[in-house]
């Protein structure tokens, strides 16, 4: 089955998945024509989805999707990153846990018997966590998911031999440099924009609608004022903590901005 | 040849499905002594982290069940609580719905029948080796996935987790020179459709009748997508909200997915059942194709999924193209919703079949508890039953490769998501 032919010259390139939505993935299958002209240009090693599998070859560059949550994934990271030269962590599960880091705050064992009638048989940790609380992770994309040109850019800059860059500016200057009316100033809506990594190109404000933080923390994210905002705008104090408790809910920013205000 | 071989086949990682799986098959005496599909997707309780969650909130985290069909969870979410809040949409934001939905369908089916299916039925590992010998089929539907993935884009920004569905319609609405653009791709996109129906017909597939229940979402007006009431191949014809009544979910402790079923007995949903029960709602064209290709229906064959697949992208084209026809920006897209305590239930069609969903609301519009019934936990018994019923029709004799190969292909029929219930085949064949 790892009869992969070998083509000198070529990085050779692995997706893997943990646990995840397989939204990032698509990113690679959502590139149309670009798709084919990229597999010519490397050589996929492991991508599970897209029907090559052989994930103990060594690689150049792993992407990696989704987060560790169960005790087989634990092994597995560690395994990956043993055979990888760059690892890349792709999307919101790999880069802070994810949508199902929203576990951490809750009794997962207790969550398993609720919804299944065999718990003994459920092998999961009990959090949710990204990729660098495991191993060393070479380059993080966030976004949930993250868009078909960051991938694209990221592997350019890789054939290039050149260091992947990522915007970490907020959305905020995203929404400025498309001319979209700020939607927290003319329609008092609670934004989370003004925290929230660029990457997207402020694809909320674009239909009139609040960030709901999709892309992470923005570096220098000053998520104390923002809170205030949100209060003077008429949010209660458990609304504002949704707020940062929702896809990234495991960012350290948006955790502590949480944990700030349920202290009170 | 006749040799009683006892073989356990273990197929460890299942390649081009969405998900984790792996397949057990124990063979004893020239027998089936065993055979489970495990789904290992790791939970991810999305049902519990919904609890306490605003109204407003739900679109935005159950698109993130399944990148694939985020559409699907979105519409479902929405109309369920609407119709609890007694939310009477705008006629313009309803039609937009089955739009935006005809574009999730477009994008998966086609991304399913060339990047995942195919493959198979050329002899090739994957889609890329499949280019190589039918680049303009590959490439014709990278291009059909692309526009899916665009009409998904005007109601939603992106395709994958979109974020223009609110309670009450949508958050924004296209432009009608988008719309008009979008309408002239559309058109020149049904002749790539049909060329697709004729190629998939032509794909040579084992001749492989099964007796099953098909079930689907029925509606008077049209094939059924984005709203309807429940129907079975056996006559059953019953609102969204008795379910429950009909249909049990298990939990199989070697599986992560919960297992559905149909007064004690597995069903079909997705494609092929969509086509058995609605094909009278056909446009007059397609029939007329399919008539012309020799499709009859009901089919009792899986393997004719692919085609029921080509067939749902055209039709899926065709009905963006006739409701986007007169076509106006609307003075708001969305009307304003006041939450109320009580039990929201809906079902829709998403791609891989019926979605259903329940929510316990307080009467400050939040989460008491939700229930998600995604296609691949319905489908998971029938893929069993399946698989016994075709591997002893292949033959049980076969090299384990070919075993392995025909039990991906039978599963693959079903495009089993396995993120929502959760993606790959670890095969595991043990003869004794
Ligand atoms: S980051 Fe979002 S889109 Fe990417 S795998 Fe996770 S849930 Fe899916
Ligand atoms: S505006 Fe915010 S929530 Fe919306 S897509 Fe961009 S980062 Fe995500």
């Amino acid at each position: 089955m790892s009869q992969q032919t070998v083509h000198p010259g070529k990085p050779r390139v692995a997706v893997h998945k943990f646990s995840s939505c397989d939204g990032c993935q698509l990113s690679f299958l959502n590139l149309g024509e670009a798709l084919l002209t990229l597999a010519e240009r490397i050589d996929l090693v492991h991508f599970a989805e897209a029907g090559p599998l052989d994930p103990d070859t060594g690689v150049d560059v792993a992407f990696v999707e989704g987060s560790v949550s169960t005790p087989e994934d634990l092994e597995r990271i560690q395994h990956i990153r043993a055979h990888s030269g760059l690892l890349i962590a792709i999307g919101a599960c790999a880069t802070s846990g994810g949508i199902q880091g929203l576990r951490n705050q809750a009794k997962g064992a207790e969550w398993v018997a609720q919804i299944y009638s065999h718990p003994e048989a459920i092998a999961s940790l009990e959090h949710s966590t990204p990729i660098s609380c495991h191993v060393k992770v070479d380059f993080e994309l966030w976004g949930c998911p993250v868009s078909g040109p960051q991938i694209l850019a990221v592997i350019n800059a890789l054939l290039l031999g050149v260091t992947p860059r990522d915007n970490t500016d907020k959305v905020c200057t995203e929404c400025k440099r498309q001319g979209y009316p700020c939607v927290m100033v003319t329609h008092g809506i609670a934004c989370m924009g003004p925290v929230t990594r660029a990457g997207c190109g402020a694809l909320c404000p674009s239909l009139g609608r609040d960030c709901y933080g999709c892309y992470g923390p923005a570096e220098n994210a000053n998520t104390d004022a923002l809170a205030i905002q949100f209060g003077h705008l008429g949010l209660t104090p458990a609304a504002i903590v949704r707020r940062f408790q929702s896809i990234n809910s495991q960012a350290p920013v948006f955790l502590a901005a949480a944990d700030k205000l349920r202290a009170g | 040849m006749t040799e009683r071989r006892s073989v356990a086949i273990h197929v460890p990682v299942l390649a081009r499905v969405e998900g984790e799986g792996a397949l057990d098959l124990r063979i004893e005496q020239g027998d089936i002594a065993e055979l489970r599909l495990r789904i290992f997707e790791p939970p991810r309780f999305f049902e519990k982290f919904l609890e306490g969650r605003h109204y407003t909130e739900i679109p935005d985290m159950v698109a993130r069940i399944c990148g694939i069909c985020p559409v699907a969870y979105q519409v479902t979410a929405a109309q369920a609580l609407e119709d609890l809040f007694g939310v009477e949409l705008d006629p313009w934001a309803r039609v937009m719905r089955r739009v935006f939905y005809c574009g999730e369908w477009i994008q998966s089916h086609s991304l399913h029948i060339h990047l995942l299916a195919a493959p198979d039925f050329f002899g090739c590992g994957n889609a890329i080796e499949l280019a190589r010998i039918a680049p303009d089929e590959v490439r014709r539907g990278l291009r059909i996935q692309g526009l899916g993935n665009e009409l998904m884009d005007l109601f939603g920004a992106r395709s994958v987790h979109p974020v223009g569905v609110r309670i009450g319609g949508f958050h924004g609405a296209p432009s009608l020179a988008r719309i008009l653009d979008m309408r002239d791709k559309l058109r020149a996109a049904l002749p790539e459709a049909e060329a697709l129906i004729r190629w998939a017909a032509a794909i040579p597939v084992p001749q492989d009748d099964q007796v099953f229940v098909s079930v689907a979402t029925r509606h008077p007006a049209d094939y059924a997508i984005e709203r309807g009431d429940i129907g079975a191949s056996d006559g059953l014809r019953i609102g969204a909200e008795a379910f429950d009544a009909h249909f049990i979910e298990r939990h199989e402790p070697y599986s992560t997915a919960l297992f559905s079923t149909y007064h004690q007995q597995p069903y079909l949903v997705g494609p092929l059942a969509r086509l058995n029960l609605n094909h009278e709602y056909l446009p007059g064209a397609i029939r007329a194709l399919l008539a012309d290709i020799g499709l009859v229906l009901p089919s009792r064959n899986l393997f004719h999924s692919l085609l029921a697949r080509a067939v749902e992208i055209w039709l899926a084209l065709y009905e963006a193209l006739r409701l986007l026809d007169g076509y106006r920006v609307p003075d708001s897209p969305w009307v304003p919703a006041t939450p109320r305590a009580g039990v929201a239930i809906g079902c829709t069609e998403a791609p891989r079949g019926l979605l259903w969903h329940r929510y316990e609301m307080d009467d400050a519009g939040c989460v008491i508890n939700a229930r998600i019934v995604p296609p691949t936990s319905q489908n998971q018994g029938r893929i069993e039953e399946d698989l016994r019923l075709s591997l002893l029709n292949f033959g049980l004799d076969h090299p384990d490769d070919a075993l392995r190969l025909h039990c991906e292909k039978v599963i693959r029929n079903y495009d089993p998501c396995i993120s929502c219930a959760t993606h790959f085949l670890r095969l595991n064949v043990a003869r004794a």
